[in-house]
């Protein structure tokens, strides 16, 4: 009887996130310009529309690029703080440790203005361009990414046996090769992870990037709430379809190398 | 191989001696184990041999080469970890390896040495396998020959046999004891079971609050307590409180009056293992000590019988007999004699 509940309920959860995404691709297939049901007929026409406007190439271009050059900074940043918030006894750890998930917890939109302010500031101060350049839209993913990743390096350090790291020592392993040969591959589920998430988040950040993109320089979620401004037809659905399918392409890949159930 | 001196080695965690003015000697090749109850500061001593942890005080000399402030991997010591502390990410062969790569020997020498380390430890054809496709006893093997494999000056052994189950734990005592032999190892072994330690050492420190108490052969302590902490430690001994009347003389808060030697007069507490005393159905003639009392216990344990004799309202001696056909064998409520020499017996002054 419980079990039942227990089914019945989960079977509604997980119908609750699959609905739209089911009706999303269907609605990406069908024929009429107008999304009405029933469909008057299936084809493949706005997957070839998608291509013929110039706008959703480009801003899925800078969304990738954003993506891929935040993640790779965010790791660079974030894995080191993961380690000293892991391992380190400094006063101020709890506090820091909290702030550097904060952008998780705070409104994209708040976020989004504190930064655009920021910006505004700092091209005064230093009179060089900040606001609306590509560089302060990456620095601004940056802060998305990094709570992802130190989240989830912290959650695989903690399933590190600190005495391999010694055993190693012992061996004669410096600190330096400890880290790159044992600490390392423990961590590196929680890495990829960690980075297949920031990447994802900041893929489809819309909040944070509406304050921080230029002329020329739009990235594709902003590019889909434009088109929907406007117009109403699938090549939207048609869009998501083709994200989607790339978001569950890097999920798969990753996961034949780390079981990505197990770390986050 | 080499010999280790440690001289009053202290540790301190604010006002908390976790180890204090520990000093001893480990000749070449001698297997040495530091005894005593979980917390006394056992492993704390181990790891700053192995450089784990910076000491407040004292020196570490390893082969006559201080290493006291030296990084863990400037020392050649080899450490076997109580949880073993395998790399689980690579092989049983690479495991042995790793120290071997850290000295950068040549490709041919290392593929030789773990070979003979495997061998060692009768787990050779097992290279392959990751660590987690071992049981505990394999695991704990490879523990060993991976710190045997960089040919450490000193052996360290931080309780390795505690996770292994009971039966096994028994021959692995006497493997690592006959390989430890067979390679002249200089071996410090950390543990709190008495019987390990007593099978395994060579000589045995006995510690209690960070501090040694005594030092010395499994005979030495056992015969010769140096306090009361070794002689309720190591063995089993009945303890009588009372004072020291007269040279000779020991009279129990129970009421007693016990013949002794040794000891000052004052306040005390008189010592005997159970096997010295002896138990009969008639009073003992010739002996210093006969008394009567009553069965109250009575445990086969085996080899031995354990049998509980109440003396007076306060005075309760433990007696072993051996479980032998024609001994003889009292029952609970059976009135006894006990006896035994004035000798047999050890006063402890407070
Ligand atoms: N980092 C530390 N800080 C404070 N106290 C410690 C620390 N490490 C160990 N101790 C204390 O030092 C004492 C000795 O510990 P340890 O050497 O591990 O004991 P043993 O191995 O004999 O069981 C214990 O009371 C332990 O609580
Ligand atoms: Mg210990």
């Amino acid at each position: 009887m419980g079990r039942w509940a227990l089914n019945g309920v989960a079977a509604v959860a997980l119908g609750y996130i699959l609905l739209p995404l089911i009706f999303v691709v269907w609605l990406a297939f069908f024929r009429q310009e107008i999304p009405s049901f029933p469909p008057e007929g299936y084809s493949l026409r706005w997957f070839a529309a998608i291509l013929d406007q110039r706008k959703f190439v480009d801003g899925f271009i800078i969304s990738f690029e954003v993506g891929v050059l935040a993640t790779a900074i965010g790791l660079v940043l974030g894995v080191p703080a993961a380690l000293c918030l892991a391992r380190r006894e400094f006063a101020g750890r709890a506090a820091i440790g909290s702030l550097l998930l904060m952008p998780l917890i705070v409104p994209g939109v708040v976020l989004g203005t504190a930064m655009y302010v920021f910006h505004v500031e700092l091209e005064d101060t230093l009179d060089v361009d900040v606001i609306g350049t590509f560089y302060a839209l990456v620095a601004g993913h940056v802060v998305v990414v990094i709570p992802w990743i130190v989240r989830l390096v912290m959650a695989s350090l903690a399933g590190v046996d600190r005495t391999t790291e010694e055993a190693a020592q012992n061996l004669g392993a410096n600190r330096w090769v400890t880290f790159w040969r044992i600490t390392l591959p423990a961590i590196r589920s929680g890495i990829v992870a960690g980075g297949l998430f920031g990447f994802v988040t900041s893929f489809g950040n819309l909040e944070l990037s509406l304050f921080l993109v230029g002329p020329g320089r739009t990235t594709l979620p902003i590019v889909i709430l434009q088109y929907l401004e406007w117009k109403i037809d699938p090549t939207i659905a048609a869009v998501s379809v083709v994200q989607i399918a790339l978001i569950a392409a890097v999920m798969l890949i990753t996961d034949r190398y780390v079981k990505l159930a197990r770390v986050v | 191989m080499a010999r280790l001196d440690i001289d009053t080695l202290t540790k301190r965690y604010g006002d908390f001696h976790a180890v204090r003015d520990v000093s001893l000697q480990v000749a070449d090749g001698e297997f040495l184990v530091l005894l005593g109850p979980s917390g006394c500061g056992k492993t704390t001593t181990l790891r700053m041999v192995a450089g784990f942890i910076e000491p407040t005080g004292g020196s570490v000399r390893l082969g006559g080469r201080d290493v006291t402030i030296l990084p863990p991997w400037k020392r050649n010591a080899g450490m076997v970890f109580q949880s073993y502390a395998l790399f689980p990410h690579l092989t049983v062969a690479q495991n042995v390896a790793f120290g071997l790569e850290m000295r950068k020997l040549g490709k041919t020498e290392i593929g030789k040495r773990v070979e003979e380390a495997l061998a060692l430890v009768r787990l050779s054809g097992f290279g392959g396998r990751l660590p987690r496709q071992l049981s505990g006893g394999q695991q704990q093997r490879v523990a060993l020959a991976r710190a045997l494999a960089i040919r450490p000056d000193v052996l360290l052994l931080d309780e390795p046999l505690s996770n292994l189950d009971a039966k096994l734990r028994q021959e692995v005592r006497v493997e690592i004891r006959e390989l430890q032999q067979k390679l002249g190892l200089t071996t410090v072994m950390v543990t709190h079971d008495q019987e390990e330690a007593l099978t395994m050492a060579d000589r045995l420190v006995v510690m209690s609050e960070g501090a040694v108490r005594q030092i010395g052969t499994q005979r030495d302590l056992y015969e010769r307590p140096a306090d009361r902490f070794v002689a309720d430690f190591v063995g089993r001994s009945t303890f009588f409180e009372g004072m020291v009347e007269a040279p000779g003389r020991f009279r129990t808060d129970g009421g007693l009056a016990l013949a002794c030697s040794g000891g000052a007069q004052g306040r005390g507490s008189l010592a005997l293992r159970p096997e010295r005393v002896g138990i009969a159905q008639t009073p003992w003639i010739g002996l210093d000590n006969s008394l009567p009392g009553t069965v109250e216990f009575v445990s086969y344990l085996g080899a031995l019988i354990d049998i509980h004799v109440r003396l007076s309202p306060r005075d309760r001696l433990i007696v072993h007999v051996a479980n032998r056909e024609d001994g003889f064998a009292p029952e609970v409520g059976q009135a006894v004699h006990v006896g035994w020499p004035a000798s047999a017996g050890q006063i402890f002054n407070e």
